[in-house]
């Protein structure tokens, strides 16, 4: 079964795993802060360059029989997921002195889920795909929880009891494709749905809702978002930064496989491009017009990652109406997912820096930043401008990418519908940096980063920015992603 | 070199950051320097355009996002025609302005500085971008150091009319995006020059819908009544230089969008439209005009006379025809050093006596001769007289119009009868009168940044009502074009 050339396509999500298993066994030995983090910044490395090598080989092709996959699509979420994954570390080691007892198992939690998010990417079996979002969720419901005070733990008991009813709604979805097509593999389900007729269009539909209700779950859309504030507000800040851009970026990749490649069909897809598209619209309605009223920033993050899976989702359900290729939007929400994940990081990147201070969470307690922590300020601006979608930054290229792909499938009420919230988003995340640059600060005590924050904070900025100026990079390889849905 | 004209503030915004903080008071002379150079680079820019020919000159043109690589194509591409020269030149000299009435600015001048430089940096973009997606992210970013410079460095309820022109403009620009895209969609370019020189049919709403779309935006920058009510607010709270650039140069955004974008791209919209021009052009001379009249606070009644200013442009709009379109580009250029001359007197006054009520002013002239002589040549400008500025070009508006519009146009004249009215009563309350022991205090304008100031300014404005022609001349090149379009 698992002959040698597999295993090679598989070398990004496997280091990852063995890595985590030599943390967890050599933290039984010593217990040494810099080894565990050293050591997890080195599985993150190795995995990126194993992914660089298979690019560079031309190691493309499908393994495990069949069940996973190796393909530009795949290929871009190992990079994205190591990415994510080597920021948040980076952004963890100030953090994680709160549960020093835990650290081993902290990152090693993050490799492995790293590795089921990498996983979910490149599964195209539906087992493969149940098995990759376990092993990702399972890691995500201890992560929520390590803080292990009251919100914490709360918060890790909401986020595993949603998540549980998630999967076992999905796995409803999975199983009546299953039944209906006598087959896990997505390429097998594509062809029975394209002989499909009106008797099984009931069931199809059916399982469509499902999924996307399960999925729903992961990538935080309404109404799947319940948990968002709540497990946003109770985790470790850095996992919440990993939650609202890892595990999302997850459940659109699961999603767009699904969808584009076993419901793509036009038998179906005009009914889930509807769908997607009134989700995506309650979406943004619904998680901008509630993040207004917070008054903590990491709920305000939450309901605005609610907002952004709106704007997500107007690119899924952007397919081409008159045939010609099917994902008109794919490649806008590839390349929409890697600015989230600069700017949404670096936004959470700066709430840790100064929450780790000045120990709250309150927008109040802004006051004044630009004085107290002038270069953090600068890029918790920036990030919030991309995250409203102002030029010239990375966010604006994104949501004009997606936007236009939806007026090319004949979606214009709903780019109105994003253009509107926009313009709601512009209040709550412009009222952040009024606070920090109008009001009087609390004190004159400095915030300052130290220099592993402050190297995040750099990463995420500098992304936000390259690719708000020149963003043909990640378009040409948004698009090539992209291709793997072309035919 | 158009290039070097838009971004060379970007390299004054740089230095002004590498000041260190003991030497903050110097960004002011950065930030002269910068704004001189680019005034400089302007004229000699002026100098070299050639009157005979139009259309577009000094282009400049790279791909940015090749169509090739994702599904729309936009290019860096900047050229002037008379139009924008006009336009461009008004803002770099204001911009020198702006920068020279702030000389006194002691509060966080760093920043404030540098602000002001992006400002004009965007609005030069603005002016200069022929690409429609270019065009509007320099529009977008324009919101930015407007947003800052307003909230921070404003007087009375600044954080609230700083949100008012935000969300306004963001308003109108949020559908200005989804006009964007639906003319892109329809033509496969964003570029200005083939846009303007195709039949856009076949598009995805209606294209009178479109029309609305993409007018919208510029509607509420000029300002049209009813959505004016963002101007008053905007313009009295902001700084004394912010007030010059919004009068002087941000407004004309509006206007410019229109000929450029609107009246060209779509001219059979504009056909039927142009009745309606007409009538909310006449409604904003009058309506300004008359809420003029109870004003009592100096920098609210300039801003309200701006309305009722800008409704002339609108007429000139209206007519469709070369002198009627010529007159509207005089308009606004005039009328952006006619009312950038008032708010810096009235900046100057503010300054010396802290109160703009006009009760409680009185017989200024005998405090400060100089101000009142620039002041009554500024009122004088602006009510029309022959000679001054004002003049060339509302007698164009109103040439151009009366043939189409013979009824409207003679109830706008009698926007001039009431322009006279408040001007010569504001002069005669606050100037003339009887001296006021309570200002014996004050002292005139006699620091070289504020002479400098004025006298340019004046010069400009004697030079142009004399000799037309050196500004006429070349916006008659410009519209000559979209007046082809419209025949």
């Amino acid at each position: 079964m698992g002959d040698l050339a597999s295993v090679d396509r598989l070398g990004p999500e496997l280091i990852l795993l063995a890595f985590a298993g030599i943390i967890l066994l050599t933290d039984l030995v010593v217990q040494r802060r810099w080894l565990v983090v050293g050591s997890s910044l080195l599985a993150v490395a190795g995995s990126l360059l194993w992914a660089g090598t298979l690019v560079a080989r031309d190691m493309r092709g499908s393994a495990f029989n069949g069940v996973l996959v190796v393909d530009d699509f795949s290929l871009f979420f190992n990079f994205l997921f190591a990415g994510i994954a080597g920021v948040v570390i980076l952004a963890s080691i100030d953090y994680s002195e709160r549960f020093s007892r835990y650290q081993a198992e902290y990152y090693a939690l993050i490799l492995t889920s790293a590795a089921g998010m990498m996983l979910l990417a490149a599964s195209v079996d539906l087992i493969a795909i149940f098995i990759a979002l376990e092993l990702t969720s399972i890691s995500l419901y201890v992560l929520v929880a390590l803080l292990k005070d009251v919100r914490s733990s709360e918060a890790g008991l909401k986020y595993l009891l949603l998540g549980a009813l998630s999967t076992a709604v999905t796995l409803y979805g999975m199983a009546l494709l299953f039944g209906l097509s006598g087959s896990t593999s997505l390429a097998d389900i594509g062809n029975v749905v394209a002989a499909a007729n009106d008797d099984t269009r009931a069931a199809l539909v059916m399982a469509m809702v499902f999924l996307a209700a399960g999925l729903g779950f992961k990538m935080a859309a309404v109404p799947f978002q319940m948990w968002v504030p709540d497990v946003y507000e109770g985790a470790p800040t850095p996992i919440t930064a990993y939650l609202s851009v890892g595990s999302k970026a997850a459940g659109f990749a699961v999603v767009m496989r699904i969808f584009f490649e076993a419901l793509g069909d036009r038998f179906i897809s005009g009914d889930w491009s509807i769908m997607f598209a009134a989700i995506a619209a309650i979406s943004m309605s619904v998680g901008n017009l509630v993040a207004i009223s917070q008054t903590n920033i990491k709920r305000m993050l939450g309901y605005s990652s609610i907002a952004q899976a709106g704007y997500l989702l107007v690119g899924i359900a952007a397919i081409s109406a008159a045939g010609g290729e099917l994902s008109l939007g794919a490649s806008g929400v590839i390349f929409f997912l890697a600015a989230y994940a600069f700017t949404n990081l670096g936004a959470f990147i700066a709430v840790i820096a100064i929450s780790n201070r000045i120990n709250s969470d309150e927008i109040g307690d802004y006051g004044g930043m630009a004085r107290r922590a002038p270069l953090l300020a600068l890029g918790l601006t920036l990030c919030l401008l991309s995250l409203t979608g102002i030029p010239p930054t990375a966010g604006f290229i994104a949501k004009v990418y997606i936007f236009n792909a939806a007026v090319q499938s004949d979606l214009v009420w709903l780019v109105i519908v994003g253009v509107l919230n926009s313009v709601v988003a512009a209040y709550y995340y412009l009222r952040v940096v009024l606070q920090m640059y109008l009001e009087a600060p609390a004190s004159e005590e400095r915030v300052p980063a130290g220099p592993s924050l402050g190297l995040a904070m750099a990463i995420a900025s500098g992304g936000i920015l390259f690719i708000g100026i020149l963003p043909f990079p990640l378009l040409e390889v948004s698009e090539t992603a992209a291709r793997v849905f072309g035919s | 070199m158009l290039s070097f004209i838009v971004f060379f503030p970007l390299l004054g915004i740089a230095i002004i950051a590498l000041l260190p903080r003991e030497r903050e008071r110097d960004s002011k002379w950065v930030a002269a320097g910068t704004a001189f150079v680019v005034l400089v680079a302007t004229l000699a820019l002026f100098a070299a355009f050639d009157r005979d020919q139009t259309g577009f000159q000094f282009v400049q043109c790279h791909t940015w996002i090749s169509g090739d690589i994702a599904d729309f194509d936009v290019q860096y591409l900047l050229g002037v025609d008379g139009l924008s020269l006009a336009m461009v030149v008004l803002t770099a000299l204001l911009g020198l302005v702006a920068v020279l009435i702030s000389w006194n600015i002691e509060l966080r001048p760093k920043e404030y500085f540098a602000w002001l430089l992006l400002l004009e940096m965007s609005l030069l973009g603005v002016f200069t971008a022929l690409d429609f997606l270019l065009f509007f992210i320099f529009w977008e970013i324009e919101l930015i150091p407007m947003y800052f410079l307003i909230s921070i460095w404003g007087t009375g309820r600044k954080v609230y009319s700083a949100w008012k022109y935000v969300f306004f403009t963001f308003f109108g620009s949020a559908f200005m995006l989804v006009g964007l895209l639906v003319l892109g969609f329809a033509a496969d370019t964003f570029d200005i020059r083939k846009l303007s020189g195709m039949e856009i049919r076949d598009t995805l709403v209606p294209v009178q819908v479109l029309f609305f779309f993409l007018i919208f935006g510029f509607a509420i920058k000029l300002p049209v009544f009813p959505f004016h009510t963002w101007l008053p607010d905007a313009h009295t709270d902001a700084p004394t230089a912010v007030s010059v650039m919004l009068a002087g140069v941000l407004l004309k955004m509006g206007g410019y969008g229109m000929l450029r974008i609107c009246l060209s791209i779509l001219p059979d919209v504009a056909r039927d439209a142009s009745v309606w021009l007409a009538v909310f052009g006449v409604v904003n001379i009058l309506y300004g005009a008359m809420v003029t009249l109870v004003q009592t606070d100096l920098k609210r009644l300039i801003a309200y006379s701006s309305i009722s200013h800008m409704g002339y442009v609108l007429l000139g709009l209206s007519a469709l025809g070369q002198v009627g379109l010529t007159g509207a580009g005089m308009q606004m250029f005039t009328h952006g050093l006619i009312t950038g001359l008032l708010f810096v007197m009235v900046g100057m006054v503010y300054d010396r006596a802290h109160t703009r009520q006009i009760g409680e002013l009185s017989g200024l002239a005998h405090q400060m001769p100089m101000i009142a002589v620039v002041m009554v040549i500024a009122g004088l400008a602006s009510l029309g007289l022959p000679s001054m500025a004002g003049f060339v070009s509302e007698m164009m508006v109103f040439l151009g119009t009366f043939e189409k519009h013979g009824a409207l146009t003679i109830l706008g004249v009698i926007g001039i009868l009431l322009t006279a009215g408040y001007i010569l009563w504001m002069i005669q309350r606050v100037f003339l009168g009887e001296r006021m022991p309570r200002w014996d205090g004050l002292g005139d304008a006699t620091t070289w940044w504020e002479r400098t100031a004025m006298v340019a300014m004046v010069a400009v404005i004697f030079l142009i009502g004399i000799y037309p022609a050196v500004v006429a001349d070349v916006i008659e090149t410009g519209v000559e074009p979209i007046v082809g379009r419209l025949a």
